[in-house]
């Protein structure tokens, strides 16, 4: 690395260099990138690089011989794009030099070659597209976003549109109150005799046991969260008294929500009636708790 | 709004321990404001502004903020706005009284002016005779659909390498959307993979797309080349976040309730949500999935309900919620560079305009 010539040694050990930070040189014919009185191309007049443009690779040589001459200093050889080749170029060009030096050309050139067909692959792949935030754009649509759902009111409006479907009938016949009580709510609304209203009364009753009770069942299959003994007391008379309707299926329904009753006994019913406060409970009237027949349990 | 009418003693009680004021002028009866401590020639000789007794004021006032000592400026201006408060609060009680003592007769109660009444009639809304639209949705890429010929079947998948939210997200949507399959991504190209599901015969393809581990946006892509929108996709709530919910969905098609989509462009994307489901629902299953349409935001929620009688229903919320917003409609299948856009959001800085919305109301 050292050579004959004056000015290498006066630049000495320290103070050699003055595109110095952090140990990185930031010279651009530097060949390790670091800041090192045997790497620096300030410092020694025989120094080697390889540098790459537009995916062509380079051989840069400076000899002492040219030191006179700033601008034809750096000898501009270009490599073959074969790896091979061109590593047999750089050793016959840099023949008789420094072990140093040779060595880091080669890895510098690998190291070049290698990033290279890393771009090239990546070009093909799927490039993702980064979009910018604005970040005060985004504030604004989340205050935005809460004042809107405020505004919506969603609850009431679902409930709103399945009152409506279901005044409209779009549900046909599943539910059985329908008919009836619109022209209770009509009448009730117009304010008209009373007896007629009860009479409307007494029949809906009826019919609302009715229906109430083919509900209950589709109910307790679906969720069963019960664990109150309430609730299957309901069950039970419910199903005692669906006794005009029962189909076989009814009955199906009633095993399988028996056998789900009596796994969830086990709960602690205080989770079930937190659990159940905000779905709605139905309200069955029922006559009489008769002794549940002793079903198949646990099979 | 007048100047308020304050007796100029109590500026003078104020002051008098910060500064020497001089001497001020009484006011007379409903004077305006005085120069409190204003010492300069330019402020008295200064016109009053709003000065409706021109004749009863006196000396020219000034406004508090010509004040260029900043503590006095401020201390004005409290007092000012304290004024303004009380007279408020003076007006509103005297309200309240006159209505209570009326009783029947009183005036109906102002509304209060929401964005919602505030809005600009947009021309685009769709009048339900419109014939023109009805016969253009007879003929568009949804007619198949919602002429019972076709059944949906929705693929589900994500951007590059999803992380567990977004993961359970899409299994979610999955157990909501009957009929739909979540597969996995591995780096394919959405070009590519958009032409594998023509020829599996599915209906849509659903990209849920995610940053930091969140799923932000959505690309939801009708299938025999029908149109192709992107969403932005905000405050994801999965089933487990969710306060008092119900069991798992069960496997009935729910029922699709659309608010709020009014305008042409609303009813596109409503058509687009609606094909998503199969046409007939379930009645038994006692499910809903709701888009509701609000400020051009989408809330998207998924109840069960029961009737409790003819006039009340009670709805449980199960199933995984999100918000959309509707960031470009595009005529083809999802093709970035060479689509037609039908609709792009504007993302702009200014103020004015939101008050105009797109797709709703």
């Amino acid at each position: 690395v050292s050579n004959l010539n004056k000015s290498d040694s006066k630049i000495g050990n320290l103070l050699f260099c003055l595109t110095k930070s952090q140990n990185f040189c930031r010279n651009e014919y530097n060949i390790t990138g670091l800041c090192n009185r045997s790497s620096c191309p300030l410092a020694n007049s025989q120094y080697a690089t390889i540098r790459e443009e537009k995916g062509q690779c380079f051989l840069y040589m400076k000899v002492i011989e040219r030191a006179a001459f700033p601008a034809k200093m750096w000898e501009k050889v270009k490599l073959s794009k074969n790896y091979e080749k061109a590593l047999e170029q750089i050793d016959e060009n840099l023949i008789y030099w420094p072990r140093f030096i040779r060595h880091k050309c080669k890895q510098r050139f690998t190291k070049i070659t290698q990033y290279l067909i890393r771009m090239r692959k990546l070009v093909l792949k799927r490039q993702r597209k980064l979009v910018p935030l604005s970040r005060k754009v985004e504030r604004r649509e989340k205050r935005k976003e809460e004042k809107a759902l405020i505004a919506a009111q969603l609850d009431n409006a679902i409930e709103k549109e399945l009152l409506e479907r279901l005044k409209q009938g779009t549900y046909g016949d599943i539910y059985n109150f329908p008919v009836h009580a619109f022209d209770r709510a009509l009448e009730q609304q117009d304010e008209e005799s009373e007896e007629e209203e009860e009479d409307e009364e007494e029949e809906e009753e009826d019919d609302e046991d009715v229906g109430k009770s083919e509900f209950v069942a589709e109910d307790e299959v679906e969720e069963s969260d019960l664990s109150d003994f309430e609730e299957m007391n309901k069950l039970r008379t419910s199903s005692d008294e669906e006794e005009q309707e029962s189909s076989e299926e009814e009955e199906e329904e009633e095993m399988e929500v028996e056998t789900k009753a009596s796994k969830s006994k086990g709960k602690s019913p205080a989770n079930g009636s937190a659990a159940r406060k905000k779905r709605a409970y139905v309200e069955i009237e029922y006559e009489q708790e008769t002794e549940p027949t002793p079903k198949s349990r646990a099979t | 709004m007048d100047i308020t009418e304050v007796p100029v003693s109590q500026y003078n009680k104020g002051k008098k321990k910060k500064t020497k004021t001089p001497k001020k002028k009484r006011v007379s009866g409903e004077g305006n404001v005085e120069g409190g401590g204003v010492e300069t020639k330019e402020e008295q000789e200064e016109k009053m502004e709003k000065s409706e007794q021109a004749a009863a004021a006196f000396p020219p006032s000034f406004s508090v903020s010509e004040i260029k000592n900043k503590q006095r400026r401020h201390l004005m201006f409290m007092k000012f706005k304290q004024e303004k408060r009380k007279q408020k609060l003076q007006l509103k009680k005297k309200k309240k009284k006159e209505r209570e003592a009326l009783g029947d007769k009183a005036p109906p109660k102002e509304v209060p002016k929401t964005i919602e009444n505030q809005r600009v009639y947009d021309e685009t809304t769709v009048n339900p005779e419109d014939e023109e639209v009805a016969f253009d949705e007879g003929t568009d890429e949804f007619c198949s659909y919602f002429n019972g010929l076709t059944n949906p079947k929705v693929l589900i998948t994500t951007s590059d390498r999803p992380r567990g939210r977004t993961v359970r997200f899409c299994e979610q949507l999955a157990t909501v959307i009957p009929n739909a399959y979540v597969y996995y991504r591995r780096g394919l190209a959405l070009k590519r993979v958009v032409p594998q599901c023509i020829a599996r015969n599915f209906t849509y393809v659903m990209v849920v797309n995610e940053d930091r581990k969140v799923p932000n946006g959505l690309v939801l892509c009708h299938l025999p080349d029908g149109p192709t929108a992107h969403f932005k996709v905000s405050s994801v709530r999965l089933r487990k976040e969710m306060k008092r919910r119900g069991k798992e969905p069960t496997e009935h098609s729910p029922e699709v309730i659309l608010n709020n989509f009014s305008t042409r462009l609303g009813h596109s994307i409503g058509r687009l949500f609606a094909a998503l489901f199969p046409q007939d629902p379930q009645f038994v299953g006692r499910q809903v999935a709701t888009f509701h349409n609000q400020r051009d935001f989408i809330f998207f929620r998924f109840h069960r309900y029961i009737f409790k009688n003819e006039k009340k229903v009670g709805i449980q919320e199960l199933g995984p919620r999100f918000t959309l917003k509707l960031r470009s409609l595009q005529k083809g299948t999802f093709d970035s560079k060479f689509g037609e856009y039908e609709w792009v959001l504007k993302v702009t800085e200014l103020r004015d305009t939101c008050t105009e919305s797109f797709v709703s109301l």
